[in-house]
């Protein structure tokens, strides 16, 4: 159920819209002095960053990693969900004594730009109109949510992260990093991503999006203003989606042809099989916490990532002379960001006489691989990590 | 062709391999390294420890790969023969390739992209001159199976053996410089070194080659 507040203006704004201008997180907020300096070209002023923190800094604040969240992920890496009330979506792998060992690293994850659980996005108000941004905010790029990151470690007086580490579209952000900051990146664990957004890839989005168009509440995006929500549009947007993050033997072994409470068809198009019910359930949780215009900020944001093409059309160029230290990490089963783009990222690296470590995991969970339990992905992200560890003095 | 799989070689006291031990103390140190099929890492491990160089690995086996990173060791999954073309001229001091050279497609190539990655490469390979392999084939009239090619002609990984004379051969015919040489013989010791190619040649079960670009 989508939790439904009366705003003084008459219209209604669901619980994941309060959480926009009012986080359950750490708020830095940047005044009209400090912009954000879109791809764009727009300035983006005021804007405020949402972040949460687990662990302790060091004296020399040589301890941070910074995790970077995915599409439809958050800030809320290993702490209860305010909204879901949900674990977080990395406590398999950050937390005490976990491979992102919170004893020992102090472990920054900010929600991006564009998003919707406290960074500046299309939910939050405009300060100039005093109504939620919808489709009058800036389209944002992957560059632009590590610039405002960057901002936000400037804040907190970090120099130099120890390692930046991410999934998917966090897995852009850790590349970005990298390209955009080589300086300030000791280590950097880049995870079932690529350097560009695939064809496939944009035309996966552009179903969701047109999804969320679609959907008569939707209203050009005004649907905050006029009381509305395109409930229906996201949801099927995220069940597409959903589709793309598994695998076909995962939901073979999940699901099969099972009925759903039933031993027969009922010659209808109701959820007969237990992988409708499990996509519908999908897609009905994810509007609870979701901005349907984030939705559409965020994909498109990814749809543009492309790193070669900011140097110049070669890869190596992006990471010319870099220090940091590399691991990139793949699964098996993974078709949103094969293996094949790990390896071109490796490619690149090797090119760039990058110390770089690659990993493939045998798995047949997708591309979710990276959030699930998998002992592997844990073995190897400790070692990477232990290993640069023991490189920086920590 | 994962060193993983090399069978009964000797050990130092210590535990280490020693045709790693010879290997690593060919390398300068500090010296920046590419192992090629380097298993699960114990010579990139080795010369960290004990050259301080700074190691990167390519191995075949997923297993190897997720060990080494697992170590902290800069590891990718690769293969010798497609995936050196990958790096770039002159960008380390050696390239070492460990008891996998005779597991190549095309060990020529190899040998020239090793040179064109390195300023030196570092060879190791079973030398199929060896007696006991040259007794086996001429008495008992099949394919040599010794401690160190333990395997059988149908499942061998060994596609490409050479002897030590042969190695000498290839590396004249690209224009190599030989920069040291070692044979060692059954036990794991190094044979004398004033001693004949021929003798090498005939007990030496493997060989170790320190060679560099001409010029």
């Amino acid at each position: 159920m989508v939790i439904v507040q009366p705003l003084k203006d008459g219209t209604e704004r669901g619980e994941g819209t309060q959480e926009a201008d009012h986080p359950t997180s750490h708020v830095v907020a940047f005044g009209a002095d400090r912009p954000l300096r879109l791809d764009s070209g727009v300035d983006l002023a005021p804007f405020q960053i949402a972040y949460q923190t687990y662990g302790t800094l060091n004296a020399d604040r040589s301890n941070v990693i910074l995790v970077c969240h995915a599409l439809t992920g958050d800030q809320h890496v290993a702490n209860v969900h305010p909204v879901t009330k949900k674990n977080g979506w990395w406590e398999t792998l950050v937390g005490p004594g976990k491979p992102i060992d919170t004893e020992r690293y102090f472990v920054i994850c900010p929600n991006v730009v564009g998003a919707c659980m406290g960074t500046t996005g299309p939910a939050s108000t405009n300060p100039k109109t005093g109504k939620p941004w919808g489709l009058e905010f800036p389209v944002i790029t992957i560059r632009d949510m590590v610039r405002a990151q960057a901002m936000l470690l400037d804040h907190l007086g970090i120099e130099q992260l120890f390692s930046v580490a991410g999934g998917s579209m966090g897995g852009m952000q850790v590349l970005q990093w990298a390209a955009s900051y080589p300086q300030r990146v000791f280590s950097a664990l880049p995870i079932a991503c690529a350097t560009r957004h695939s064809a496939q890839n944009i035309a996966f989005h552009e179903v969701g999006r047109q999804a969320i168009m679609a959907d008569p509440e939707w209203r050009g995006g005004r649907y905050h203003l006029e009381g509305t929500n395109p409930r229906r549009g996201l949801a099927v947007a995220r069940m597409g989606a959903h589709i793309t993050y598994l695998s076909d033997a995962a939901l073979h072994r999940k699901f099969g042809r099972k009925f759903q409470d039933r031993e027969n068809p009922t010659f209808s198009f109701d959820a007969d099989f237990e992988v409708e019910s499990y996509l519908r359930h999908q897609g009905i949780s994810f509007v609870e916490r979701f901005d349907a215009n984030s939705y559409l900020y965020l994909t498109r944001a990814m749809d543009y990532f492309d790193l070669a093409a900011d140097s110049g059309g070669v890869l190596a160029n992006a990471f010319k002379a870099t220090p940091t230290r590399f691991c990139v990490i793949s699964f098996t089963s993974d078709w949103l960001f094969p293996t094949s783009e790990s390896r071109a990222i490796v490619h690149a690296l090797n090119a760039a006489s990058a110390r770089v470590s690659f990993a493939e995991i045998v798995t047949d969970k997708g591309h979710d691989a990276f959030l699930l339990d998998e002992p592997e992905l844990f073995a190897i992200v400790r070692g990477f990590l232990d290993g640069a560890a023991r490189a920086r003095g920590l | 062709m994962s060193n993983l799989n090399v069978p009964s070689i000797e050990r130092t006291p210590g535990g280490a391999r020693v045709d790693l031990v010879l290997m690593s103390e060919m390398v300068e140190r500090g010296a920046k390294v590419l192992d090629v099929g380097c298993g699960d890492g114990e010579l990139l491990h080795l010369l960290s420890e004990s050259r301080g160089v700074d190691g990167r690995g390519i191995e075949l086996s997923r297993e190897g790969v997720n060990e080494c990173v697992a170590k902290g060791l800069a590891v990718i999954q690769g293969d010798a023969d497609t995936d050196l073309g990958d790096y770039p001229d002159d960008a380390f001091d050696y390239v070492i390739l460990s008891q996998t050279l005779q597991a190549t497609r095309h060990p020529r190539a190899v040998l020239e992209h090793m040179l064109r990655i390195g300023r030196h490469a570092i060879v190791s390979f079973p030398n199929f001159g060896h007696w006991q392999v040259r007794l086996q084939l001429l008495f008992a009239g099949h394919m040599p199976q010794t401690d160190i090619l333990p395997y059988s002609w149908y499942d061998t990984p060994n596609i490409h053996h050479c002897t030590i004379k042969d190695f000498r051969q290839l590396c004249t015919e690209i224009g190599v410089q030989m920069e040291r040489a070692v044979a060692l013989n059954a036990w794991g010791k190094p044979l004398r070194l004033n001693a004949p190619w021929w003798f090498w040649n005939l007990f030496g079960e493997q060989a170790v080659f320190l060679v560099s670009r001409k010029g």
